[in-house]
């Protein structure tokens, strides 16, 4: 039974994320949030997810154009991003093998998760494949610790893993 | 329902039915019939109603909900705010995303009549980031609650109106505590606000503001539908009523969300619902509630699993999710992995929990990495003292001070072995502990 439900991220390269504007789909978006609040600041979480989905991190100058959209101080929204481990701030691979290392997970063998994943890899938490394919995260609590342990790949949990069950996931990847 | 334990699920009544997210399962199930009763109510009736059921918020803190709502201001010309918390991010805590998955109508539904009840026109539901799927479930719910009435202007023809949005998280703990979550609301940093005002008074946006946790508002139609006596009833023990999710994580055979009567002993927790302790093991010690809670040792389990109980054994009853520890775990390893928890997710805003939980990491480290010194106990208790009772704007403090000296307290001897084995230090150039990505210090 294939295991793999999850896409590869659509990664911008550095150079096309210099200045960005938004087109008219992510302005009706951005306009429906806008929407959901009664100030502009608190649009902020919900704009910047929809850059990071679009674009896949957030560079400078997409935080230049968030700040601008939102009449924000880019040091605000950048104290803002950097608070929170979601964001990203760097180019990540295309996909985002985050490993939950928290106890109950660590309990049921979060460990040898990691570790086979670096072995495979070649790779230490934080770190990116060199062909940009895979970054590796050791990640808190994801909130599914009844089904340790967990591993959460973009948006996706895989939960109840094995290192057998890992092997299959990272071979059936698209 | 039987005293031993099982009974006719509530919370997770739909669990098992096919499509049971959907409305169509929810309506066959008679849902949105307690709202069609609420909205005939008037609104100080509701909260009485939910004040007598005795329900006690489900977020960690146990809080009467009635009580809580009660602190609104009638009187104040702003607007109200209800922010339902799916934060889920202690660990060991799994129930909301339960309740996310089989039915969030029955969410749905409890946001509107707690809407009603505090005055409230928009609602706001925070959910931790890493849950884009159950975002996306309750984005659906949203939709198709709205297409049949029960969400916009004038629902039900009442004349009551209400907007509930989705509000996603981006990755911090301490955005389950209810002021840091307003702040992440408001497109801030996540850090928490002195209190008082609490925010029932100055909430998000400036206005008074509850926040309750999914779990307590999932249980807000059952009380409207069947009545508060019926509500109060559930349960073991006076003061402590209602149905519980129980997650159970850790060493037992069948780990997973349990609904039950409030009150169950962890006995009946861990060896009937869970199956009891893989195979070849014994219990060695339980954390009752989320991983704030302090630790138990075996010997504790036969308490029941409730707040007044596991308070009077000195711990706490937190979110209700049991982490299960057996005879094959290293304590002082399971008190280093918690404190990489809360070292990394401290907000960094006061000194004694931002400092502390540093500090306490780095001593266990070296205790674990065979470098431990006598005075390293006493320092870590230190530590948990200064870091807790009211040193810190927000409960984070208290929240790793209870592990620590929960810790010492019931498994001091593992602590004291490694030290006793401990080698003499390095020589001080030699790095021992790798330094912290970002925040170059310490070593020893
Ligand atoms: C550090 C910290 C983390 C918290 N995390 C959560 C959480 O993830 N979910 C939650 O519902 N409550 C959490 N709380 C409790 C909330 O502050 C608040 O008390 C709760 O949401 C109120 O809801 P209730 O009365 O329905 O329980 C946390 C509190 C603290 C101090
Ligand atoms: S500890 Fe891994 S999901 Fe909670």
């Amino acid at each position: 039974m294939s295991l793999a439900r999850t896409q590869p991220l659509t990664i911008a390269p550095p150079e096309e994320l210099l200045e960005v504007s938004f087109d008219d789909g992510m302005e009706e978006i951005i306009e429906e949030h806008l929407r959901h609040y009664p100030t502009r600041q608190a649009a902020l979480l919900p704009v910047l997810w929809l850059c990071q989905e679009r674009w896949g991190w957030l560079s400078a100058g997409v935080l230049r154009a968030v700040a601008r959209r939102l009449e924000l101080a880019p040091a605000f929204v950048e104290g803002v991003v950097t608070f929170y481990t979601m964001y990203q701030t760097a180019p990540p691979g295309k996909y985002l093998l985050q490993v939950c290392t928290t106890l109950s997970c660590a309990l049921c063998g979060a460990s040898g998760l990691l570790e086979r994943l670096k072995e495979k890899l070649g790779i230490d938490p934080g770190e990116t494949t060199p062909d940009g394919r895979f970054t590796l995260l050791g990640v808190q609590c994801l909130g599914a610790c009844g089904e340790a342990p967990v591993i959460q790949v973009n948006n996706d949990y895989y939960t109840d893993m094995t290192t057998e069950k890992l092997d299959q996931l990272l071979d059936e990847l698209p | 329902m039987t005293a031993g334990g099982a009974m006719k699920p509530i919370l997770l009544r739909a669990r098992g039915e096919d499509k049971s997210r959907s409305i169509s399962t929810y309506l066959r199930m008679g849902g949105y019939g307690a709202l069609k009763k609420a909205l005939i109510m008037d609104p100080a009736g509701v909260r009485k109603e939910v004040k007598d059921s005795g329900l006690r918020g489900r977020g960690g803190a146990g809080f009467p909900t009635g009580v809580k709502w009660g602190f609104v201001p009638q009187d104040l010309p702003k607007p109200k705010y209800l922010i339902c918390n799916a934060d889920e991010s202690e660990p060991g805590t799994f129930k909301d995303r339960a309740i996310i998955h089989t039915d969030p109508h029955m969410l749905i539904e409890g946001i509107i009549i707690s809407s009603y009840a505090i005055d409230a026109h928009v609602a706001y539901i925070y959910i931790r980031g890493e849950f884009w799927e159950e975002a996306r479930i309750l984005e659906k719910a949203i939709a198709e609650a709205r297409r049949k009435g029960y969400l916009g202007t004038n629902i039900l023809r009442t004349g009551f109106d209400l907007e509930i949005h989705v509000h996603r998280g981006a990755g911090a703990y301490i955005c389950g505590e209810e002021t840091a979550l307003i702040e992440s609301i408001e497109g801030k940093r996540g850090q928490p606000r002195l209190k008082p005002p609490f925010p029932a008074v100055v909430g998000v946006f400036g206005c008074p503001t509850v926040v309750n946790n999914v779990e307590t508002l999932a249980c807000v139609p059952h009380i409207i539908e069947h009545g508060a006596a019926w509500f109060a009833a559930i349960g073991r023990n006076e003061r402590n009523s209602g149905p519980k999710l129980y997650g159970i994580s850790g060493h037992v055979r069948r780990p997973g969300v349990y609904e039950l009567p409030m009150g169950v002993t962890f006995r009946e927790l861990i060896y009937e619902h869970a199956g009891g302790i893989r195979e070849g093991h014994e219990l060695k010690a339980f954390i009752p509630g989320g991983s704030s809670c302090p630790v138990l040792p075996a010997d504790f389990v036969d308490i029941p699993a409730d707040f007044d109980s596991v308070a009077e054994a000195g711990s706490m009853f937190g979110s209700g999710g049991l982490i299960v520890m057996d005879d094959s775990v290293d304590m002082v390893w399971a008190l280093e992995n918690l404190m990489t928890f809360y070292s990394h997710e401290s907000c960094g805003q006061c000194t004694p929990c931002r400092e502390g939980s540093d500090w306490a990491l780095d001593i266990l480290r070296r205790i674990r990495r065979g470098y431990g010194r006598p005075e390293d106990l006493e320092t870590l208790e230190r530590i948990s003292r200064y870091a807790s009772q009211g040193m810190t704007i927000c409960p984070l403090g208290d929240a790793f001070c209870g592990p620590i000296s929960s810790f010492l307290k019931h498994f001091r001897n593992e602590f004291e072995d490694y030290i006793a084995k401990a080698k003499p230090l390095p020589p001080r150039t030699t790095p021992v502990l790798p330094v912290r990505s970002g925040r170059g210090r310490f070593g020893i």
